[in-house]
């Protein structure tokens, strides 16, 4: 019977299944970071237990982290203590590769995982991290996990769930100039909604996901989880191939044979069938704005926000009202016309070197907006950041009048001290609009690379479409 | 883990969709590295008037009265009725934490986000769904009667209401056996080891690669 790409990782990973069919699923790659292992390496020290399979792990500090002045280390105490509670849990129960607070490698967990070639096509890769997903790019069964499962893979190196059911969101056609894997992944959840990929696993597939670099493909999977999935998955083709040759933890001469062997058939075979199927044409997208506090409240930047007097449903009518008001924003008001106090140019959705070149080259020769307060670019990786420096996209972004920052999650989720400040309002590349995620009382609204770097340019949203060509 | 096995108690309406993990636990209390002592921060900025941060005195902190687990009717309240994909977003463990250390044992809603659903059979917390007419008529009654009480059998898999009409719900054999026995299931896949260790020799010969 034909598979899905997805049955067939399920299948290849299945130890053994219970008669309600939960399973017991092996589980090849854990990525571990500071905030969510804490508690599962004290269950397992309170058990007893050693990690089943330590050169499983790599593993990284990403969200506490700060952005400027390592030199001073980590000022917050309560930060400090959890950065070294990872530290401590690394050097007593092992991994693979540790790259901790100031490592020249250090970088957002779903950064360096597929930059180090630790994330393979084929693997079972699991974080207690719902971005996980990003994995999926590269043909991986990849999903974010609580902390009782971090502990229950550390144990076990196994993972019990039922299977998802498949879902096939197919997007043929070419993408417009200006309009990115990011607009593209808005676009799908502005379609699904944030609970319309819930209980499955999405596959991406058609011609415009085929021309998408390993950058996009990331960005796409990264953004399934605010579609509701807790996997997303594009299937192997040369481009995987391309991206992951020479990779440090990838294989390499015979071994690099065998694989690209094995990871021909991580596809879906002709006349597979998917419980769902959401088809879009890329031609139709343009680039998108979030204006409320859901992944899911989202426009093209030529759009207005909703007016809640026109939507029928009152519970709907009601959401749109309360998101208005958190977001300080007039019903029906146009995109164009909302202004902006900070830029975020970062986070595992989009601060790959391709996301950064992106911004820049719509940043170059431009200067930031004298009433913006903040625009910093946060490189997701020290590897990334080594590499836009080498480009001298930093001088791009430091003559512009952005704050250039070492890598992290920073104002992704305001762990540490980059966020906003109550009532600020930001054009973020994160993937999060929920209240308060920047920063308490902080308003956030989602775009592409492209869109956050003409949005500081302006001071407000602007089609990054109409800047094409005039490279100034 | 706690068992879980019947609860009869008073119900907490929180009326919206979408209530994401970030809501339910700020991410500065995230910094923690215990399991416990969450309870006093759940929904801290719904319930608060001011910015919490972790080691605040939140019995001194000025709370926002409209809030529903400030109101009187909801103390005590172990059971929390909500809409639609509640938990969804960041798969912090935190918020089942929290939720569990306020004293919340199940939650009824139409339904949950994924990972939030499995985090909570972890942590000895019931989440179940109903269809959204049912859920509507929860709401209704809980407001026309404040202290309104909910009666959950998990091995009958009923919903039982004050006045004696009784909702079935859904739920996988596995998670319920789990839950009505309070197992680990940590020990429970240790029962399996040789078959974990089989299946990875076979994996280790067959794609060397993946144990690089
Ligand atoms: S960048 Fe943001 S979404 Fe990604 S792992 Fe860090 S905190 Fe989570």
């Amino acid at each position: 019977m034909p598979q899905t790409l997805y049955d067939k990782l399920w299948q290849d990973h299945v130890v053994h299944e219970e008669a309600d069919g939960t399973a017991l699923i092996y589980i090849d790659r854990h990525l571990v970071h500071e905030v969510t292992s804490p508690q599962a390496f004290e269950g397992l020290r309170l058990a007893g237990r050693k990690p089943w399979r330590a050169s499983s792990i790599v593993a990284t500090a990403d969200h506490n982290t700060p952005t400027s002045d390592w030199d001073r280390g980590i000022p917050d105490p309560v930060s400090r203590l959890q950065v070294e509670t990872l530290d401590a849990n690394i050097r007593e129960f092992g991994a693979l590769v540790y790259l901790p607070f100031r490592d020249p490698g250090q970088g957002i967990v779903h950064v360096i995982g597929p930059e180090s070639g630790a994330t393979l096509p084929g693997m079972t890769v699991v974080c207690g991290d719902s971005h996980t997903s990003t994995h999926g790019a590269f043909g991986c069964l990849a999903q974010g996990i609580g902390t009782s499962e971090v502990e229950h893979v550390l144990a076990t190196q196994c993972l019990l769930q039922k299977k998802s059911k498949n879902m096939l969101v197919r997007v043929d056609g070419v993408l417009g100039a200006g309009v990115t894997a990011k607009d593209l992944a808005l676009a799908i959840i502005g379609r699904i909604g944030t609970a319309g990929g819930t209980g499955y696993a999405i596959e991406f597939a058609g011609s415009a996901v085929r021309s998408l670099s390993m950058e996009g493909r990331m960005t796409l999977c990264n953004m399934a989880i605010e579609a509701g999935a807790r996997t997303g998955l594009v299937a192997v083709d040369e481009i995987t191939l391309d991206y992951l040759r020479g990779r440090p933890l990838a294989p390499s001469g015979a071994d690099w044979d065998r694989a690209v062997v094995a990871w021909q058939r991580l596809h879906s075979d002709q006349g597979a069938s998917f419980d769902r199927v959401v088809e879009l044409s890329a031609s139709a997208i343009k680039p998108q704005v979030t204006w409320g506090t859901s992944p899911e409240m989202v426009v093209s930047v030529d759009g207005r926000v909703p007016d809640p007097a026109a939507e029928a449903d009152p519970a709907r009518r009601e959401a749109i009202e309360r998101a208005l008001r958190y977001m300080d924003l007039k019903a029906a008001q146009p995109v164009s016309e909302i202004w902006v106090d900070k830029v975020f140019i970062g986070s595992c959705t989009n601060s790959r070197i391709e996301d950064l070149r992106a911004a820049a080259a719509v940043v170059r020769g431009r200067k930031v907006a004298p009433s913006i307060r903040l625009a910093m670019v946060v490189p997701g990786s020290g590897r990334v950041k080594q590499q836009a420096e080498r480009e001298g996209l930093d001088a791009v972004f430091r003559d512009a009048g952005f704050a250039w920052r070492e890598p992290g999650c920073s104002m992704c989720l305001a762990m540490n001290a980059d966020r906003l400040e109550a009532g600020e309002r930001c054009a973020s590349t994160s993937n999060r609009n929920f209240e308060g995620r920047q920063g308490a009382g902080g308003r956030t609204h989602l775009v592409s690379p492209e869109m956050a770097a003409a949005a500081a340019i302006a001071g407000h949203f602007v089609d990054v479409r109409e800047w094409l060509g005039q490279e100034k | 883990m706690e068992k879980f096995v019947r609860l009869e108690g008073i119900v907490a309406p929180l009326d919206r969709s979408n209530v994401d993990t970030d809501a339910i636990i700020p991410k500065q209390f995230l910094k923690s590295i215990q399991r416990s002592g969450f309870g006093g921060n759940l929904f801290d900025e719904w319930r608060y008037e001011d910015v919490g941060e972790p080691g605040m005195d939140n019995s001194q902190r000025p709370v926002k009265p409209e809030f529903v687990l400030n109101q009187p009717p909801y103390q005590g309240a172990t059971i929390l009725l909500t809409r639609r994909n509640f938990g969804c977003g960041s798969s912090r463990e935190h918020a089942p934490w929290a939720l569990a250390d306020f004293g919340f044992r199940a939650l009824v809603a139409e339904s949950f986000a994924d990972i939030f659903y499995s985090n909570c059979f972890k942590n000895g917390i019931l989440p179940l769904t109903l269809p959204a007419a049912q859920i509507d008529e929860l709401f209704a009654a809980v407001e026309a009667t404040p202290g309104y009480r909910l009666t959950i059998d998990l091995a009958a898999q009923r919903v039982r209401r004050a006045d004696g009409e009784e909702l079935p719900f859904a739920v996988d054999a596995f998670r319920k056996e789990c839950l009505l026995n309070g197992w680990d299931d940590i020990g429970l896949t240790l029962r399996q080891a040789d078959r974990i260790r089989a299946f990875e020799e076979k994996r280790r010969s067959e794609q060397p690669w993946l144990f690089a």
